[in-house]
């Protein structure tokens, strides 16, 4: 055992992580979001013991409803990183097709591949707890659409952070979703958050989609306005991201990250 | 013969650093340039100007009579490049990768395209293989039927025959100046091979530190610096010290 040889592989990993922003972000954020996560969690359980005592439902409900939420979002940014692992990427880029042509595409792929994961785990629910997603009615479609909204609204920023900073983002695009996670309120009502994290929740549409999934699975009645934040506020985030994403490629153009993101 | 590509006084600034500072040159019609110039010197830069994936600090470019700014999509469609660099994704076959980019680029009867330059490139038992399961030569062959696939006017070639046992080579290098005679395109040659630049190009640009240090075809080259080959002119302009700035 040498420690000359061993210290040297340390130091190959250590020089990594230390040149790259991206990857100290990652190490630093992975704990403190599964300890906010779990510990708002534990603290509504801990004080609301009753809250889900007639609707065994809601929480795989809402799993499901977040799961779809990540396939889409991941989806999206694995089409994107596919491009820069298989080296395909410069390729993509010198052929004819307009921005707006190969977000489209991505979006449209992104929903085909999420649907292909959630139709199966939809179908389980039943036989095998006896809960039907379903219950939600046709409410269900409205917040799926905007859930899918929410989600490729993330793959398109988490892409036009690629596009900017290239393949050392990749980690990031990995963990956007538990970063939201604490403040989508998916499993808890907003109210178990502090009021400052209340505020922020309140600025996107998860809080509003898993709030009003759980106000039909509850009480069985339908906020119309929860459904309408939703959609307001991605409407905000997707124009967003999109001109965000336009920016990204002009800036990328300029600094050259375009040409380097192939090789 | 018209001039294809037109350069004019291209520059490209990353912050301070400047990577090209100020080129011109123009490529005819049925014409192979050579692009010399040892790593750093601005080659890259330059075909990643020409393929619109990087933006000029100024200067301007005209693909086929056209400005390149404003005008991306419309070029693109008449450009494509190789680069050993880049390659195809490797889980699709030859012929589910040949016939994206067909759709890539709006071709018309792709299977017949395919077929042609299957024919053309010796690709016929290759098109149901896994693209990355081929050896070098077979996808660089398949990179340039990628890279023919929408019949460009104009195409960059970065290192083509890079990695390539020499008869696949040679291979290479008949086929493009086969179909360069054949289709009158022009072609941007990037290497570090003196023997098939001296072979295929007619006209030589040597770049170094971000400028044309000198331009010729390669005997005027060899005869003007005093040398037995190329690859002698090479060495002397790269490691002269500055005297061309």
């Amino acid at each position: 055992m040498s420690l000359t040889r061993m210290y040297g592989l340390f130091l190959r990993h250590f020089y990594l992580i230390t040149r790259s922003f991206p990857r100290v972000l990652d190490l630093v954020y992975w704990p403190t979001i599964q300890i906010t996560l779990w510990g708002f969690i534990s603290n509504f359980f801990a004080t609301h013991t009753t809250y889900y005592n007639n609707a065994v439902g809601v929480i795989l409900t809402c799993a499901i409803l977040y799961d779809f939420l990540f396939r889409t979002s991941i989806g999206f940014n694995m089409l994107f990183l596919e491009e820069i692992w298989s080296r395909n990427f410069t390729n993509l880029f010198i052929a004819p097709m307009k921005i707006g042509e190969i977000l489209t595409s991505l979006v449209a792929t992104a929903l085909i591949r999420a649907l292909i994961g959630l139709i199966p785990a939809v179908l389980l629910t039943s036989p095998l707890f006896g809960i039907s997603i379903l219950d939600l009615g046709i409410f269900l479609f409205f917040l799926f659409l905007s859930l899918y909204l929410f989600g490729i609204t993330l793959g398109i920023l988490v892409s036009a952070g690629l596009l900017r900073y290239g393949p050392s983002f990749e980690n990031i695009a990995w963990s956007t979703m538990f970063l939201l996670a604490p403040f989508g309120c998916i499993y808890y009502p907003i109210e178990i958050l502090p009021e400052l994290f209340q505020k922020i929740a309140y600025l996107l549409p998860l809080v509003y989609i898993f709030e009003e999934a759980r106000n039909i699975l509850i009480n069985q009645t339908v906020d119309i306005q929860n459904i309408y934040n939703a959609f307001i506020w991605n409407g905000v985030y997707f124009v967003l991201s999109i001109a965000l994403f336009y920016y990204s490629f002009n800036v990328a153009k300029k600094k050259g990250t375009l040409i380097n993101m192939g090789e | 013969m018209k001039n294809l590509v037109e350069v004019k006084n291209i520059k490209k600034n990353y912050g301070k650093n400047e990577a090209v500072k100020g080129i011109s040159f123009n490529i005819k019609e049925d014409e192979i340039l050579g692009l010399l110039g040892p790593n750093g010197s601005g080659k890259t830069t330059t075909i990643g100007m020409l393929l619109g994936l990087l933006k000029p600090t100024s200067g301007e470019i005209l693909i086929n009579g056209q400005k390149l700014e404003g005008n991306r999509i419309e070029i693109l469609e008449q450009i494509n490049f190789i680069s050993p660099y880049i390659e195809l994704p490797k889980k699709l076959t030859v012929k589910q990768n040949l016939t994206v980019y067909g759709k890539l680029y709006k071709i018309n009867n792709i299977n017949e395209r395919i077929e042609f330059l299957s024919e053309k490139l010796r690709l016929g038992e290759l098109l149901n293989s896994i693209t990355g399961e081929l050896s070098s030569g077979q996808k660089n062959r398949v990179s340039l039927a990628k890279a023919l696939i929408n019949q460009p006017k104009v195409l960059l070639l970065d290192e083509p025959t890079a990695s390539l046992d020499p008869e696949v080579g040679d291979f290479v290098r008949s086929f493009l100046e086969d179909y360069k005679k054949e289709k009158k395109i022009s072609i941007l040659l990037a290497s570090h091979n003196m023997n098939e630049v001296t072979r295929l190009c007619k006209s030589i640009l040597m770049m170094k530190d971000g400028i044309i240090i000198d331009k010729g075809n390669p005997e005027e080259l060899i005869n003007k610096h005093g040398r037995k080959n190329l690859e002698e002119v090479f060495l002397k302009l790269s490691r002269s010290k500055n005297e061309f700035n």
